[in-house]
């Protein structure tokens, strides 16, 4: 079992590449006073781009925006969400959600 | 709004050398941690399996595990690579895919600057989607320690890297991880994030909004674009409108 060079470049660049994006806030926020209408802006972003990548997840599995009728991920998601509001807890959530999916697949 | 307040909620103590409440150290980040374990076990095992399917080798699916450590980035580089893309255009896609990890961090960032200058990268370099979703749930409720984050993100390393590899090596075996519904973990981490996202944030209708804009941005420039910078785009333009309707008093007319 090896770790070929070709694919050693491949994971060092790819890692390179997310690295950088991920410290560099970092790194200039400790010198830099970021102005008040910029923190807003920031606190904005979690809701955002959670949203964004659970719109994508649910409604375009596979590439396409998915209907409900072949999309079970949308339907899954139901029980996940009840779940999530009425109980806070995030790993029920993910429970539901595995649960249901792994019996809608068995169902149909 | 009191000088008080306003650092409370930016996330800083005004008692610099006071001990961290309970529960707010490395363990107690753990057990933060905790659905995200649940869930990067099975998007973490798919990964490995499909990893595994495009040719590498568990090694190799152990390495990208510990060095890219990202999961929509790992997927599309085993996707990208079992299709015979050189190592250039994987690594252009990833930059791109992953570079919205410049607004995730530079959100937490500021909850962190008092921390050394090593613990203040290490936190950045091991920063994901789904961490960055409870740490911000976390640092909505108060000031977070960053021996708390570290807690977090390490649980969530280790746990990330031990599915892949496992993947990688029941890879052989399993041919199809869609039969056991683990690849709807990632979805339905993303649904309970989102909420307790929603929750911490007052206005509830402001927060809606704001997902509800992202939501279908992102979906339409994915329809009509299809590329990395959707997520990026719709985020910034979701949190822009954000600070245009708050400042509007959106939705109820209330003004911070």
């Amino acid at each position: 079992m090896a770790v070929r060079p070709e694919v050693l470049i491949i994971i060092l660049g790819t890692g390179l590449v997310t690295l950088l994006p991920r410290i560099v806030p970092m790194v200039l926020v400790r010198r830099l006073e970021l102005p008040e209408v910029v923190s807003r802006w920031l606190g904005f972003v979690p809701i955002a781009v959670i949203a964004s990548l659970l719109a994508q997840e649910l409604l375009m599995p596979e590439g396409n925006v998915a209907l409900p009728r072949e999309n079970l991920q949308i339907v899954a998601g139901i029980p996940a969400l009840i779940t999530v509001v009425m109980t806070r807890s995030l790993i029920g959530c993910v429970v539901a959600g595995i649960l249901t999916m792994t019996l809608l697949r068995l169902l149909l | 709004m009191t000088a008080h307040a306003s650092r409370a909620i930016a996330g800083e103590s005004d008692e610099p050398g006071a001990p961290p409440p309970d529960g707010a150290g490395f363990l107690a980040g753990m057990r933060a941690c905790l659905p995200v374990v649940v869930g990067y076990t099975g998007i973490g095992f798919a990964a490995g399996v499909v990893e595994r399917s495009a040719g590498l080798t568990v090694a190799e699916i152990g390495l990208l595990s510990l060095i890219l450590f990202a999961g929509a980035g790992q997927f599309i580089t085993a996707g990208m690579y079992g299709a015979g893309n050189p190592a250039a255009g994987i690594v252009v896609t990833i930059f791109f895919v992953n570079l919205r990890h410049l607004l995730l961090s530079a959100s937490l960032a500021p909850h962190f600057r008092r921390e050394p200058g090593w613990r203040h990268v290490l936190i950045g370099a091991q920063l994901t989607d789904e961490t960055f979703g409870v740490a911000s749930a976390a640092t909505g409720r108060g000031p977070v320690s960053g021996r708390w984050m570290l807690g977090l993100n390490m649980t969530a390393y280790v746990t990330w890297f031990l599915a892949n590899v496992s993947g990688g090596l029941a890879g052989d075996l399993v041919s199809d991880p869609e039969v056991v519904g683990l690849d709807f973990a990632l979805a339905a981490m993303f649904i309970g994030l989102l909420v307790l996202q929603l929750r911490s944030r007052s206005p509830l209708g402001l927060g809606l909004g704001v997902a509800l804009i992202a939501g279908s941005l992102s979906v339409l420039g994915e329809l009509v674009f299809s590329g990395s910078w959707n997520v990026i785009a719709a985020t910034a333009a979701a949190a822009t409108a954000g600070l245009v309707m708050e400042s509007a008093g959106w939705p109820f007319g209330q003004r911070s």
